[in-house]
């Protein structure tokens, strides 16, 4: 997949991953500039990556992601907050049940 | 510490390590020349990881050449307190950096030429030759994925790149030659294991550097005289300028530390 033309004298930003030597998920590390998918793999490795930080990288060019807005704030996240039995505190341990 | 070599190769491996620890240093501070200077960001970053690479691999194997010559140098020394005349390198790699498909030719050349050199270094009789190279070899590899890359972006890119690239080629393609030349020193440690005869990597060399170009749409030129004598210490006038400026400070405050 190529990046979409830059809007000014850019290169198209690509966003990129790293996962970390122990295997757990890629997180998002920042972003890169560069003109195809394959100088953006070694922008980030050298970026993001040169001392050690990471055994996979993606790279995903930027408009390619959809993202929530602040404006999602409210409807998004907020219903979340007043809804205790949503999390597993609210129950009761039963008795016998050892607590980590 | 390794074992010593043989007596009667020291001499040959000595000035065998130099070559391979000069070439290395001496592109590596080219490389660093780019730095805060590069086209952005990211490839800034990317050309000084490169030189920090080549710098690390020139301290590598000049600290090795120091314990073979065993006369109480170290590699500080053989870098910062020779002169361009002591200098074993090619002279293709004290070229001034010149605009970045200058550089980035030129790093293809090297680089190719680097990995199939430390590839066949890893099975040196001398162990610390076979260590570095083998930690050398891992390093080329990505330089050559680096500036194979970039290449074929210039080349088969805009007119103006395309231009630029061609002309890097051309203006490279006459100091390519001295990397494949066998003298004494080479027959030397090639005959003992512990180096090799650099004519043997010459066919592949060239045939990895033709598929690049023609992928970058970018032609060698006509055979014709190739230039010679860094390995013997005969180099352009531009070592000597570039040595005074990476000399300086370990010349004028001796031993300083910080």
């Amino acid at each position: 997949m190529s990046a979409t033309p830059p809007s000014d004298s850019q290169w198209p930003l690509w966003e990129v991953f790293l996962q970390p030597p122990k295997g757990a998920a890629h997180e998002h590390a920042g972003s890169v500039h560069a003109p195809s998918a394959e100088h953006a793999l070694q922008n980030a490795r050298d970026v993001y990556a040169r001392r050690g930080e990471a055994v996979s990288i993606w790279v995903v060019p930027s408009v390619a992601i959809t993202a929530s807005t602040p404006d999602d704030m409210g409807p998004f996240f907020d219903p979340g907050n007043d809804k205790a039995y949503r999390h597993p505190q609210f129950y009761k341990v039963p008795q016998g049940v050892r607590v980590f | 510490m390794s074992s010593r070599a043989p007596e009667g190769s020291r001499s040959s491996l000595f000035q065998y390590l130099l070559r391979l620890g000069d070439d290395r240093l001496v592109l590596g501070h080219r490389l660093s020349e780019w730095c805060g200077h590069g086209p952005i960001l990211e490839e800034d970053i990317a050309l000084a990881n490169i030189a920090l690479d080549l710098i690390g691999e020139a301290t590598l194997f000049l600290r090795r050449a120091a314990e073979v010559e065993g006369a109480g140098r170290d590699e500080d020394a053989l870098a910062f307190l020779r002169d361009a005349a002591d200098f074993r390198n090619a002279q293709m790699v004290e070229l001034p950096k010149g605009d970045f498909g200058f550089t980035i030719v030129r790093q293809l050349f090297f680089s190719v030429f680097s990995m199939l050199q430390m590839d066949a270094l890893q099975k040196s009789a001398d162990a610390d030759v076979a260590g570095i190279a083998a930690k050398a070899l891992k390093e080329s590899r990505y330089h050559v994925r680096h500036s194979a890359q970039w290449v074929v972006t210039l080349g088969d890119g805009t007119a103006e790149s395309h231009e630029r690239a061609q002309r890097a080629v051309d203006d490279l393609w006459r100091y390519t030659g001295e990397l494949f030349i066998a003298d004494d020193v080479d027959r030397d440690v090639a005959a003992s294991g512990l180096g090799i005869d650099p004519s043997s990597l010459e066919a592949a060399w060239r045939s990895q550097i033709e598929s690049v170009l023609a992928q970058a749409t970018l032609t060698i030129p006509e055979p014709r005289y190739m230039q010679r004598g860094g390995r013997e210490g005969r180099h352009t006038e531009h070592l000597s300028h570039m040595l005074a400026e990476m000399q300086v400070l370990p010349r004028s405050h001796p031993g300083a530390t910080w």
